[in-house]
């Protein structure tokens, strides 16, 4: 545990919960099997966590019972799925914080979510001259969509760096303010490095400026307790399926302010209060920004990930999770040749590596040989690669399912793979 | 899916010691190969005589299965006309993509390459040195050319993967 954390939880009169691991390895049926005759260990949770049982019974429940499509039929199965979906979005509000479900906009994920705000905020807004901010640390989904806004408006797009830890400081974003400074975009934790970023302060910063932010959070939402009115971010952004929830559903929170003065993004069924061929009148938020039937059982999926989490206790699981990043660090910094990419003081259950003399690519095969999963590659954020000179790394990341033995397993694979290359 | 089969010793000689490693003074043809799934590159300069392959050198950065077969590739086509590398293509992408081709003679030390069809996610660092080639003798000189094109995921690979022993 993190002494912020726990210097938290002892203000608040809380003692931390702690997680007993076998207990929630038995609510993951996957963790059941072998993957090439070895008991799956799976340190890939950064790309995509697995379900917990409550999350896949709850899915398959609605899909069983309740299906109907929502916000159309007077029947009762239609009420019943509009429930759970609307129950799905204030379930959402409640995790994050916000004040209203309507700055709760369900999306396909992260990616669609900053495409919304990069479509339907940026880009009416800017033009040249303007100018968007932001770091160095960024996952290709939060750097595309503004380079389009770009391209689309003759805005430009700065980037503010980081260190040789991976950290970004905060005065040298600061620097990067200008007053054509339109939106400042950051992730709040680093899917390559597992930085966590100081966002309160870069929002605090950013709007003594008069300039909004939007928060990518994929990667912290499952580490970090999240409540966007304490951080004071005017988009918070992320993803199911990196909270142990199903793909193709995620959040964008906006505040309600800006999304209501935003334009809808795209056009459709639900969005719409009255069409006529002469004129349209677009619903009330949130549903102006949900064109089309939604992903419903995505959305319930969702609201069960959030109520497992929650049982869990997010301060129990990063505690957890903490403790096996610890240990982990230890292990490998005494491989030979191993280098840990990103070695941020604050820093979520990600670690990025290299072994000399073997390319990560190698080394994932190898370890997955061993039934070690992790993901190898650029994880979407090449500029990040190319900062550390590396074209690639190892990543091994953590759960609430991992164990101290899965640590010892990736280690032991590592030196398999060692001796392989040898 | 065994992992001496990936990394034989042939393989492994390669990525340590790769030949005609570097950059090609008077090229006549360069195409540069990229894998966007992990990042490797490769550059290839080719000397042409008339119809044939007289010298060949590659660069870059990549995984052992890339490096090797790129190794093994420059030597196997150095001296060789169109045709034959033509042929030799068919060989290793069939030796690469079928689970039962047996390698042919022609093949020589690239048969050290069968083990790959075995690990599906790494038939295209195996394949991405040809890729190149093929794009530098068609087009003398070509744009970079990706590994992402669909004709590279084994025939049998989702019997494969459904047959997969739990």
């Amino acid at each position: 545990m993190s002494s912020s954390r726990a210097s938290a939880s002892a203000r608040m009169g809380v003692s931390p919960r702690t997680l007993d691991v076998d207990r929630v390895r038995r609510d993951f049926p996957i963790l059941a099997r072998t993957v090439h005759g070895h008991p799956l260990v799976y340190l890939d949770s950064a790309a995509s966590a697995q379900r917990p049982k409550a999350v896949l019974d709850a899915v398959e429940d609605y899909e069983t019972l309740s299906h109907a499509n929502v916000h159309r039929g007077v029947h009762l199965l239609s009420q019943e799925a509009t429930a759970a979906y609307e129950g799905a979005r204030d379930r959402a509000r409640r995790f994050l914080g916000a004040r209203s479900t309507r700055e709760i906009i369900f999306t396909r994920g992260t990616t669609e979510a900053i495409n919304l705000v990069a479509q339907s905020f940026a880009r009416p807004r800017l033009g040249p001259g303007d100018e968007i901010l932001i770091t160095a640390l960024e996952h290709h989904a939060n750097i595309v969509p503004w380079q389009m806004v770009r391209d689309q408006t003759g805005c430009s797009l700065s980037v503010a760096p980081i260190n040789e830890r991976g950290e970004l400081p905060v005065d040298r974003l600061i620097e990067r303010l200008t007053p054509r400074t339109r939106l400042v975009a950051v992730a709040h934790v680093s899917n390559a490095l597992g930085t966590i970023l100081p966002v309160a302060e870069i929002v605090a910063a950013t709007h003594a400026r008069g300039i909004p932010v939007l928060v990518d959070g994929a990667q912290a939402v499952p580490h970090l307790a999240i409540d966007v009115r304490a951080l004071g971010c005017d988009f918070y952004a992320f993803s199911g399926h990196k909270l142990y929830g199903p793909t193709g559903i995620g959040v964008l929170y906006g505040r309600e302010e800006l999304l209501a003065a935003m334009p809808p993004w795209q056009g459709g069924g639900d969005m719409i209060l009255t069409v006529s061929f002469e004129r349209t009148t677009y619903n009330e938020l949130p549903w102006k920004f949900e064109a089309g039937t939604p992903n419903i059982s995505g959305a319930v999926g969702l609201a069960a990930a959030i109520d497992y989490v929650d049982r869990l206790g997010l301060d129990a699981i990063a505690a957890h999770e903490h403790a096996l990043l610890e240990e982990a660090t230890a292990g490998l910094t005494r491989i030979r040749g191993l280098r840990i990419i990103g070695t941020a003081a604050q820093k979520a259950a990600v670690i990025s590596f290299t072994l000399e003399g073997v390319h990560p690519h190698d080394l994932g095969t190898i370890l997955d040989s061993e039934g070690v999963a992790v993901r190898t590659g650029h994880h979407c954020a090449m500029p990040v690669m190319d900062f550390f000179g590396v074209p690639a790394t190892a990543r091994a990341s953590f759960a609430c399912y991992n164990t101290r033995a899965d640590v010892q397993r990736l280690i032991e694979a590592l030196h398999k793979a060692r001796e392989v290359f040898n | 899916m065994e992992l001496k089969d990936l990394y034989r010793d042939v393989i492994l000689d390669h990525n340590r010691h790769p030949r005609n490693f570097g950059r090609l003074e008077g090229a006549d043809a360069h195409a540069e190969g990229h894998n966007p799934l992990c990042g490797d590159r490769l550059t290839l300069s080719v000397k042409l005589a008339g119809d044939r392959i007289e010298d060949i050198r590659f660069e870059g950065k990549g995984c052992a299965i890339s490096t090797a077969s790129a190794s093994l590739m420059s030597e196997a086509v150095k001296g060789k006309d169109r045709d034959t590398v033509r042929r030799l293509f068919d060989s290793v992408h069939a030796l690469l993509t079928e689970q039962d081709a047996a390698p042919g003679a022609e093949l020589g030390k690239l048969a050290a390459l069968s083990g790959v069809r075995e690990f599906p996610a790494r038939v295209k660092c195996a394949s991405l040195c040809w890729h190149t080639l093929n794009a530098a003798l068609e087009r003398g000189s070509a744009p970079t050319v990706t590994t992402e094109v669909p004709d590279e995921v084994p025939s049998d690979l989702a019997s494969r993967l459904v047959g997969e022993p739990q």
